[in-house]
Parts: C-alpha cells; sequence; structure tokens
C-alpha cells in the first residue's frame, strides 16, 4: 500500500528532479504569504464593520440592504452571513463573532433572547408559505392535497429550521399527509431543485417564487391553513461597536429599511 | 517480517510529529467531551439515528462492492494499456478525490437528474430515476470513493514484477487467467487496503449526496446528513451519530487497514 501511494505521488512530482522535493514548500509558502498580503491591504481599515447573521430566505433582500445601509452610513462596512436561522442561532450560541442577528422567525430569536445573547427583538418583516410548482414539469399541482400524489416529487424544508416547521404546521391543520421525496437544509435549496424540474412541487416563501423570476407558479394556501412567519432583527450581546449594531438594526426596523423588503415581496 | 531497527528519535521530528497528531487527536477529544454519555443509549436508540446507520452501512456497503466490480478492470486498463488520453482519464478518474463533493453532486444532477443528459432518456426507456432514492445515494458515494480504490489498485499494479505474469503467459494461460489467478493474488492486500478506503469515503461521503439523492429519513438520508441536519436542531443526537460514525470508522480503520499496510 505504501509503495502504491509512493507510485502515485511519483507521477504527480516530476520523478527525474530530486530537488522539487525541496523546493515545492518553498514555492507554496510564498504564494501563500502572497495571497494574505493581498486580503490585508484590501480590506477596509478605516470603516466599522457590522456582521450580520440573516437568515437564508432574506439573502437577496439583505444584500440589497446592505447597499442602501452602507450608502446612508459611509462609515460602516456591513458584512452578511447568510444560512437556514436555526443554523446561525447554533453559532451565535457557540460565541460566533456577530453583531446582529436576523431570524426567519420568532421562535429562533426567542432562544437567542432566552441564551441571554440578545435582547428586545424587533419584528421587521413578513413572509408567507406559498405552494412552489414547476412550470415545464406540467403536474396540474394546485392544490395541497395534491403533495398526497404519489407520482410527484415533493419537496420541504427540514423540520430544523423555520419554512420546514412552518409546513408541517400547514400540513397537519389542513390534515394532509404529504408523500415526501425530500427535506432540503434551507429554502434557497429546495428553491433550486424546484426552478430545475427535479421536484415538482414544494412549500416555500412568496419571496422565493419572486426571487424565481417564472420559473416556478405560486398558488397561495387557503386562508384556514395559511401560515405567516414573522422576521425578528436584534443586535446581539457579543457586538463589537454596540452603537454600530444598534444602527444596523435602526435602519433595517426604519421605513427606508422597510422600502427594500418590499420591494422583494416581505410584507410588513 | 523485519522487525523495525530500534532509533534515536530527532528532536525536531518528535515536535513537528507531535504537533501532526494533535491535529487528529484534540478533535475526537472535543466531540468526546461533548459528549452526553448518560443519554447516549436513548439518543442511539431513536428511530432517526437507527434509520440513517442501517442506510448508511448499507449504502457504503454496496459503493465499495461497485467501485471494486468497476475499479478493479479500470485500474488495470490504466496501469497496463496504452491507449491515447490515458493521462488524462487518469485525471478525470482521481478529480473526485479533489473536487468539492457538492459541485460532484451538482454534476451528477446535470448528468443524471429527472432532466439530465443522460437521467431523461433513462427515464423514458426504464422508468429508472435515481435523484431523492437509495440508488442515488449508493451513485453519489460510488462516485466519490472509487477514486481511492482505482488509484491503490494502479499503483500496485504499476509495481508488479512483469516476470510472473510473463512466466504465467508463457505457461499458456489465457491473459483473463493470469488476471485471475497471478495478478490479482498478487495485489491482494492493495486491493483489500483500496476497498477499506473506498468503503471508509463512502461512509462519510454527504456534499454530493444531499445535493443530488437529498434527505428524507429512511431513504436518503444516511448518518452525515442526520449530523449536518440535527447540528441546527439537537446538538446531542448530533454528537451521538458522529460518535457512531468515529467509532464504526476506527473499528475498520484499525482492524483491516493495520493488518493489510504492514503486510505489504
Amino acid at each position: 500500500m505504501s509503495r502504491s501511494i509512493t507510485a502515485f505521488g511519483s507521477a504527480l512530482v516530476s520523478r527525474s528532479n530530486p530537488r522539487a522535493l525541496m523546493t515545492t514548500p518553498v514555492v507554496m509558502l510564498a504564494l501563500a504569504t502572497l495571497a494574505s498580503c493581498g486580503n490585508g491591504s484590501s480590506s477596509s481599515a478605516e470603516r466599522e464593520v457590522v456582521t450580520v447573521f440573516a437568515a437564508a430566505s432574506l439573502g437577496d433582500a439583505f444584500t440589497a440592504m446592505e447597499e442602501a445601509i452602507e450608502a446612508a452610513n459611509p462609515a460602516i462596512d456591513v458584512q452578511l452571513s447568510l444560512a437556514g436561522s436555526s443554523a446561525l442561532r447554533e453559532q451565535i450560541l457557540d460565541g460566533a463573532p456577530a453583531d446582529v442577528f436576523a431570524s426567519a422567525n420568532e421562535t429562533v430569536m426567542a432562544d437567542v433572547v432566552d441564551a441571554g445573547a440578545a435582547s428586545s427583538p424587533q419584528v421587521f418583516a413578513t413572509n408567507e408559505l406559498v405552494i412552489a410548482a414547476n412550470v415545464e414539469n406540467d403536474v396540474g399541482a394546485v392544490g395541497l392535497a395534491d403533495f398526497e400524489r404519489p407520482e410527484l416529487f415533493v419537496g420541504v424544508c427540514a423540520p430544523e429550521v423555520p419554512c420546514g416547521s412552518a409546513a408541517v404546521e400547514v400540513f397537519a391543520s389542513a390534515g394532509v399527509t404529504p408523500q415526501l421525496d425530500t427535506e432540503e437544509p434551507d429554502v434557497r435549496r429546495l428553491l433550486a431543485k424546484i426552478i430545475d424540474g427535479e421536484l415538482d412541487v414544494g412549500l416555500v416563501y412568496a419571496t422565493d417564487v419572486i426571487a424565481a423570476d417564472g420559473a416556478v407558479a405560486a398558488f397561495e394556501l387557503p386562508v384556514a391553513v395559511s401560515s405567516t412567519n414573522r422576521y425578528s432583527v436584534a443586535a446581539l450581546e457579543s457586538a463589537e461597536d454596540p452603537d454600530a449594531a444598534a444602527l444596523v438594526v435602526g435602519f433595517i426596523t426604519s421605513s427606508e429599511g422597510r422600502a427594500v423588503l418590499e420591494t422583494f415581496g416581505f410584507g410588513s | 517480517m523485519t522487525r523495525p531497527v530500534p532509533t534515536r528519535v530527532p528532536p525536531a521530528l518528535a515536535v513537528f510529529g507531535g504537533i501532526g497528531a494533535l491535529v487528529f487527536v484534540i478533535p475526537l477529544v472535543g466531540l468526546a467531551w461533548r459528549t452526553p454519555w448518560s443519554r447516549l443509549g436513548e439518543l442511539i436508540g431513536s428511530d432517526v439515528v437507527t434509520d440513517a446507520l442501517r442506510l448508511s452501512l448499507l449504502t457504503s456497503v454496496v459503493s465499495a462492492l461497485l467501485s471494486l466490480a468497476f475499479g478493479v478492470p479500470l485500474a488495470w486498463l490504466l496501469a497496463r494499456v496504452d491507449f491515447p488520453g490515458r493521462r488524462l482519464l487518469r485525471a478525470i478518474v482521481t478529480l473526485p478525490m479533489v473536487l468539492p463533493p457538492v459541485v460532484g453532486g451538482a454534476a451528477l444532477l446535470f448528468a443524471f437528474g429527472r432532466r439530465g443528459l443522460v437521467g431523461e432518456p433513462l427515464e423514458s426507456v426504464t422508468g429508472l430515476l435515481l435523484p431523492f432514492s437509495t440508488w442515488g445515494v449508493i451513485v453519489a458515494n460510488t462516485f466519490v470513493a472509487m477514486p481511492f480504490l482505482v488509484i491503490t489498485v494502479e499503483g500496485a499494479l504499476r509495481n508488479l514484477d512483469p516476470r510472473y505474469e510473463a512466466a504465467a503467459a508463457s505457461l499458456g494461460a489465457s491473459p483473463f487467467t493470469v488476471f485471475r489467478r497471478v495478478t490479482l493474488p498478487m495485489i491482494g492486500p492493495s486491493l483489500g487496503a483500496g476497498l477499506v478506503l473506498a468503503w471508509a469515503r463512502a461512509l462519510g461521503e454527504f456534499g454530493a449526496t444531499i445535493t443530488f439523492a437529498g434527505n428524507l429519513q429512511g431513504r436518503t438520508q444516511t448518518l452525515p446528513i442526520a449530523v449536518f441536519v440535527a447540528l441546527e436542531s439537537d446538538r446531542d443526537v448530533a454528537v451521538a451519530i458522529s460518535l457512531i460514525l468515529v467509532v464504526i470508522s476506527v473499528i475498520v480503520l484499525v482492524a483491516l487497514r493495520d493488518r493489510w499496510w504492514r503486510s505489504s
């Protein structure tokens, strides 16, 4: 075995030149040094960095929000970290260096508040689950009952993330037992598989359908079982500069922030 | 078997080698430290964990066997036949070892998905669909695991003394008989090591699987995917599953690898 690995290695590194054995690490070190220099000079030394942990479903809206905040406050450099809300909660509770947390529902935010990592969260937007169907797959699926059809490829978010726990509630109150094919770890992954036509139908946020730009058709849920989730934001206790963090939260909850969110389809 | 001559350890090697070892040992200690030992039995007994364990064992073993069935002939072709494009093919075969598995999963989806290059005609002819199925997990596992077997076996074939095969052929054995009766037994240890490496890689596979096959308990949710999902909701479950993965892997690697490594 060890000989076979050696044979593989010698196929990669020139066999004829033993000096290559010594020069390769030196070249690698030089590359690493160069790369780190480049990084150092490009980072903004003067602007105050505010790290915002935001739910995956806020991705497009908060990318625009970042630009709006930085345009209004040139001294602030917003850095976004996007993931499922519950993944972000775990990172925050493990001491990740974040300044602001924007969660896709109030339950996840409550966990962070209960742990003493944040206080006085504010609801700043709402969103709703809708049925998304791939337009080319021609499934004719328009209602929740179609989620029981075994021949359809059906996906939801994993119950561990907000869009998945909301989906569980929707199915329960509608008395529907979905024939699931996958539980995706975040809503954007689910949406991508519906857009690609790998899945026929799924439950995603209304804003995701807008982001899909015509690739999926949306059908609203019946009012009786509809699920509205309320996004909430808070500055974190661990914020390096509490004033800057409060300023970012203030912008997100202001009328300017709301205007940005509305262009991406979020309710208020 | 020769006993190694006892040597005086140069301090520099001891220090750097020791730090190198700590890189692997410390995370394991961290995992053990975070393990909820008193609840471990209850956590491991939950149906999410047992489903994932069963599925992981099934898919990783089938993937290792598929790697064996197709990987050994492929390694032989790469080692023995001088066909045009051999170097390129060798690079392509080893690509999954360096490619981010998520990229591999996306490529599999473009090829074998419902709308994929091969997947769409395959479905219309046979009705077989790989995404979101256990077979999808097996294909993703095989894609990332087979290179380990191919590389190991090809290396062994190249280092083989060709005189044994030549002697067998001169005594009238057909090329396939030579391969089966002379070549295979001589590369036995490397074959075993490659098989174990491929199996271990399949057991730990995550990125290609979740991208290509999705995540559904009992059908496509393997142990690594169960860990990933549980990390967001129940840390204790995640730690318990991780511990299962570590224990299985260590047992197999120590029991099998050690034997094959020594004998080669």
